[in-house]
């Protein structure tokens, strides 16, 4: 079971990570500016396996590849958001974070519950019997996906 | 057969392609800046290859030039020792990056350009595919000369009507994040088109394609006509034969009439919530700020320069005026418009992306409120989360600079 992590529609890449705390390609510092002024709680108390469960867009605005970062290593297993901003989402799939399209969950959680996500399958099942289903990824990012992200996808000889 | 992000496309990939699609597509530039370079390098590093093409390798400093903090200066002597270790043909550091390619003639129609900057869909002014990416998207194209892409549906925007007095492309830009909202062209491309489009200059034209990304926009393309060839003359790198749409099939077409506009200004806390500028009430402003890849040209800091012209600022604000670029900044020293400009108490800055990005140049503090010509107001963005951004045209902006308030620009004269 992973805590959810609740966010609104519309959370751009400067609410994920302000463009300051982009000085520096570590991993564990970007991840202590992880939503450090959208939601100062997050990353004292985000645990790994704990799940981001975002509304639509997520991710919008610049190309920053310090946001999925930054989410990727406060050590959550994914993010499901009812849809994701174009960058974000190639940005999430190259660095092996993955990411959940799912219109329903977002409206029948609250912030603070928990849920037990099974990856192989796409399945979302709540402590009290409800269960959700994430759109299949496109088959081409599925691949870069099962490579483990796209640097493994190329060096194997794809692209 | 298609809309102009299909034919572009077809033409790369060799064969006929259409929206909804991956294909591989060889790029014509890769272009990132300090910001966005440290990441790619270590993502590039991993790859263990070598640069596809060094003279298609554009580096860009314009985010914090000259660095502001050790940690900043410490990441671009990275990537300029990275540099000179695969000797990269182009390195600039004399404007913003968007600015710059423009400039140098690294954009002409028909081009793919992949850019580690979202606002990289500012090509699509000169027609060209040109698309934001994240680092490690860029590190890809950094050492193979190819990304994948899905062939993007298309909004399409006719844009009709003469604009009238002090309107112009941001508040047609405005009027478009409020017609479809933030993500109502996400994974899709944008065109503009119609009278109003081809009435408009370079400049202008950048302002519209530079703002698709705030509709979501993998690009926004306009369709390369004689405007384009003049600009390019003497200028473009490479020979271009124009792409156009042919036969196209839109996802959706919204028609505006420029003529019905009014300056506009989006509010917090991002583009799409808009008001007319003359209908916000007293909105006091802490800062003004013109420049950025959006509104940071000659003929903004002329328009910003003719409003301010035998005028001073509020003393109750400040203002912060960026030169998109080294040309522009001399060319609007020529004209005399930053004598203006200082003369009315604006600070003058040297060219890069200024403080659109909160680092350093304008930062904002606590429920302090900004009125700036730049594309983004969301929180967070130029300081402070509770500091508000609004977003506006140059003469808006410059306007509010005299009252010290959000004022329209009609109203000074």
């Amino acid at each position: 079971m992973g805590r959810i992590w609740k966010v609104s529609d519309n959370i751009s890449t400067d609410e994920i990570i302000p463009g300051r705390y982009n000085v520096t390609t570590d991993r564990a510092q970007l991840a202590q500016a992880a939503f450090i002024e959208y939601r100062p709680d997050y990353a004292p108390g985000v645990r790994p396996g704990d799940v981001v469960v975002a509304g639509r867009n997520f991710g919008m605005g610049s190309s920053r590849e310090h946001a999925p970062i930054a989410l990727q290593a406060s050590g959550i297993q994914a993010i499901v958001a009812r849809s994701f901003a174009r960058i974000f989402y190639r940005n999430a799939i190259n660095i092996g974070l993955p990411i959940l399209v799912c219109d329903e969950l977002h409206g029948a959680i609250e912030d603070g519950d928990s849920l037990d996500l099974d990856l192989a399958t796409g399945r979302i099942n709540l402590p009290d019997g409800r269960t959700f289903q994430v759109e299949p990824l496109p088959e081409f990012v599925l691949k870069i996906v099962q490579a483990g992200g796209i640097i493994p996808f190329v060096q194997a000889g794809n692209l | 057969m298609g809309t102009m992000s299909e034919e572009i496309l077809s033409r790369k990939v060799g064969r006929e392609v259409r929206a909804g699609e991956i294909v591989i597509v060889p790029v014509d530039y890769v272009m990132a800046h300090d910001q966005t370079s440290p990441l790619a390098i270590e993502s590039f590093r991993k790859l263990g290859k070598p640069l596809f093409d060094p003279q298609r390798t554009i580096i860009v400093f314009d985010h914090i030039i000259p660095a502001a903090t050790v940690q900043a200066a410490t990441l671009q002597r990275g990537i300029r020792s990275w540099m000179a270790e695969e000797q990269v043909g182009n390195f600039l550091q004399d404007g913003i990056c968007h600015q710059v390619l423009v400039e140098r003639g690294f954009v002409t129609p028909g081009a793919v350009i992949v850019g580690a900057d979202s606002h990289s869909c500012t090509y699509g002014a000169l027609g060209a595919f040109g698309t934001g990416m994240g680092s490690t998207d860029i590190a890809v194209a950094l050492a193979t000369g190819k990304t994948w892409l899905r062939v993007p549906e298309t909004v399409r925007f006719e844009l009709t009507g003469e604009m009238g007095e002090h309107v112009y492309a941001k508040d047609l830009a405005l009027a478009m994040c409020g017609a479809i909202g933030v993500d109502g062209a996400n994974y899709q491309a944008v065109e503009y088109g119609g009278s109003a489009v081809q009435a408009m200059n370079i400049s202008q034209r950048m302002t519209l394609a530079n703002m698709a990304i705030e509709m979501g926009g993998k690009t926004g393309l306009c369709e390369p006509d004689d405007v384009v060839d003049a600009y390019l003359d003497g200028r473009a790198r490479t020979p271009y034969e124009p792409v156009l749409p042919r036969d196209p099939q839109y996802s959706r077409v919204i028609e505006i009439d420029a003529s019905d506009l009014q300056p506009m200004v989006a509010m917090p806390p991002d583009p799409e919530h808009l008001a007319p500028a003359n209908e916000l009430g007293d909105v006091a402003i802490d800062q003004v700020f013109v420049g950025t890849c959006t509104n940071g040209r000659l003929d903004d800091l002329e328009i910003a320069a003719r409003v301010l012209r035998g005028r001073t600022i509020s003393s109750n604000t400040r203002m912060v005026v960026t030169p998109a670029s080294r040309q522009v900044l001399l060319q609007a020293m020529e004209r005399g418009y930053i004598q203006t400009l200082v003369e009315a108490g604006a600070t003058v800055t040297n060219p890069g992306c200024g403080p659109c990005i909160g680092r350093h140049q304008g930062v904002l503090a606590a429920g302090e409120r900004a009125i700036t010509t730049q594309n983004r107001n969301f929180p967070g963005r130029m300081g402070d989360p509770t500091a508000e951004i609004y977003l506006a045209s140059p003469a808006t902006a410059a306007a509010s600079a005299v009252t010290g308030y959000i004022t329209d620009p009609r109203r000074l004269s």
